[in-house]
């Protein structure tokens, strides 16, 4: 372990620093209005919204990044950044009332699951509303894609267009940084402390395998799978990415105590890596700090 | 009462259960997703005994396969398995149904609210998860216990079970509804509910043993006046047997027992089911022969459907309440088809 890092450091890869990560794209050009109506997600939005209700926390995080904030009337409970989100009247969306959603006005709903079929009720009480179906794109090239029908749907196309611009030359500036290794390191990702985990077919495990990285899972074990203990001691990953920092307390300590963990490379390498749980379950604009802290923590670089 | 039928345990069907649940234990230990070699595991179980030196050539970390992970697992499975089966027939005996079991008295449910006000309050990690389970399990069965009095005055079977089924209802729905208030835990709520054995190993271990000792020492020791209460009350009075007295210790200590249970591997479904049942299929109907088998007919049957759960769909984990329902479920439709036949 410690002998591959330092020949990763002995190849002499240069570190770019690729700053401008804080540029959010609170840019308020005007809206496009005259491109409506649009069709998104085979749903016609008949105007320029201005009431917007968005029920799923990644696509908040979009649409503030797009300079639709100002038109945001109401949030999901989830939907908890940039702090602005926070602060706007709150929905469930995990058990949605239509009607409660309907009292707030809204010419947008945007949806990221919907297993009540309230899409229906939005349908009948003629409330434009998108539905980006879960479990959520599978790959970068679906996130920019996501990003963009939001832009579309809510007259932001051009500040749309820009952001995935930027996080897509920025992420790639990245990817061209990480360095060939003598073999591909090996991680596991957890999502809460009874070792769920993310398999082939999600967006993080496309994510760190862009990066060089081997998910120990393999690929035939489904998208979220559930590892027992044994395998995970077995299989000895270089690195251990906490995705349950928040959502279940866990840390590089906690992780440390439990039953042969001490045993582990990374435990004993230092090689727990924490994340923020939103930032490593969502794939707003901050999939890109997400990208940079992957690469900072496994080669140094980034 | 005569005493010219069996109806004490042979050593013969005792030696061949504890065969069994050895022969489950084994497995659990030598089986598992790392593939170790079984000679090596069985050397360094044998370098843990006292007094014996031996060199298994397993790595720290295998060896900690071995002993932190496979070994408490298997003691916790049958522990847990053990009490669960005892708790279950006990409840049967007592209750003088052939359905009762934990679940349909609201222990299990009881235990769930309890976990679930933890996990939403301090988290799933806490050490106060197990404890609330215990307090809702005892609440909720008080709370059974009483309403069944209250329905009819003398606690029956039946009107014990009802009053089971109504708390079990209200405490679930309870608890469905704190779970669906506080959205960000839903999902270690639903792995509790789920049951799972041993993700802490020996702390768990230490947890669940005074409980299911207890549990199971004191039911055993009740195994006599269970049959003379299966012949009737009245029956059980004309010989000196106060039928409240023994249906509240046992089912105290049941409750005891399952409720450390549940605290440590979560809500592990129809055990105190399928095991009493089965031995009552192979060994009739007497108490005093049941019991002691259904000890270690529940710790082989939870172990085997553990090394199932981690095994057969490696290198992920199938959630070993959904294992045991798997084969509990329809084994539940049989007991419920005979024991109407039986009693038409």
């Amino acid at each position: 372990m410690k002998r591959l890092f330092s020949l990763v450091f002995a190849l002499g890869l240069l570190v770019v620093a690729c700053g401008d990560d804080d540029s959010g794209a609170t840019t308020s050009a005007p809206a496009d209005t005259g491109a409506f109506p649009v069709t998104v997600q085979g749903t016609e939005i008949p105007a320029l919204p201005e009431r917007i209700v968005s029920l799923s926390a990644t696509h908040t995080e979009v649409l503030y990044e797009i300079g639709a904030g100002s038109e945001i009337i109401a949030t999901d409970v989830f939907s908890d950044y940039p702090a602005s989100a926070a602060e706007t009247e709150k929905v469930d969306a995990f058990n949605l009332s239509v009607e409660a959603v309907a009292a707030l006005d809204p010419d947008l709903v945007i949806l990221s699951y919907d297993p009540g079929d309230a899409m229906a009720g939005f349908e009948a009480l003629s409330i434009p509303a998108i539905l980006f179906s879960p479990p959520g794109p599978t790959s970068l090239g679906a996130v920019y894609d996501e990003w963009q029908e939001l832009g579309r749907a809510t007259g932001h196309t051009t500040e749309a267009q820009a952001l995935v611009r930027e996080v897509r030359d920025d992420i790639d500036s990245v990817v061209a940084e990480v360095p060939q290794t003598v073999r591909s390191f090996t991680y596991f990702v957890e999502l809460d402390s009874t070792l769920f985990t993310v398999g082939s077919g999600t967006l993080l495990n496309s994510v760190f395998g862009m990066l060089g990285l081997t998910n120990v899972v393999g690929d035939d074990a489904g998208a979220y799978p559930q590892l027992s203990a044994e395998f995970l001691l077995d299989a000895d990953p270089d690195f251990i990415f906490l995705a349950d920092t928040v959502c279940c307390g866990q840390t590089a300590e906690t992780v440390a105590a439990r039953p042969g963990w001490s045993e582990l490379s990374a435990v004993g390498n230092g090689s727990v890596i924490e994340l923020e749980d939103s930032v490593a379950s969502r794939w707003g604009p901050r999939i890109f700090e997400l990208v940079l802290r992957i690469t900072k923590e496994v080669y140094g670089v980034g | 009462m005569t005493v010219e039928s069996p109806r004490h345990v042979s050593v013969r069907s005792l030696l061949l259960a504890a065969a069994v649940a050895s022969g489950a234990i084994a497995a659990a230990v030598l089986i598992g997703p790392a593939g170790l070699d079984p000679r090596r595991v069985l050397l360094e179980v044998i370098d843990r005994l006292p007094l014996i030196d031996v060199e298994s050539g397993l790595s720290p970390r295998e060896a900690a396969i071995v002993w932190e992970l496979r070994v408490p697992r298997a003691v916790l499975g049958s522990l847990v398995g053990a009490t669960l089966a005892i708790a279950g027939a006990a409840y049967q005996g007592v209750f003088r149904n052939p359905l009762a079991d934990p679940y349909l008295l609201g222990v299990a449910a009881g235990a769930g609210l309890g976990a679930t006000l933890a996990i939403v309050t301090v988290g799933s990690g806490s050490l106060l998860v197990p404890v609330a389970a215990f307090a809702g399990a005892l609440a909720a069965v008080a709370a059974t216990y009483a309403l069944g009095a209250a329905g009819g005055g003398r606690r029956t079977g039946t009107t014990l079970i009802l009053a089971g089924v109504a708390v079990a209802a209200f405490l679930t729905a309870v608890q469905t509804f704190v779970q669906q208030r506080n959205a960000d835990t839903i999902r270690e709520v639903y792995a509790w509910i789920l049951g799972r054995l041993g993700t802490t190993g020996w702390a768990d271990v230490a947890l669940v043993a005074p409980y299911a000792i207890v549990s199971i020492v004191v039911i055993l020791l009740h195994r006599r006046v269970l049959d003379v209460l299966a012949v009737g009350e009245d029956e059980a009075r004309t010989l000196g047997i106060r039928p409240e007295r023994v249906r509240a210790i046992v089912v105290v200590a049941a409750t005891l027992g399952t409720a450390g249970a549940v605290a440590a591997g979560g809500l592990i479904g129809f055990v105190g089911i399928v095991v009493p049942h089965a031995i009552r299929l192979i060994v009739g109907s007497s108490y005093r022969v049941i019991l002691p088998l259904t000890v270690l007919g529940g710790a082989a049957f939870l172990t085997i459907a553990d090394v199932i759960a981690r095994t057969a769909v490696s290198p992920s984990e199938i959630p070993i309440g959904v294992v045991t329902a798997f084969v509990g479920g329809p084994f539940f439709v049989v007991v419920l088809r005979s024991s109407r036949r039986d009693s038409s």
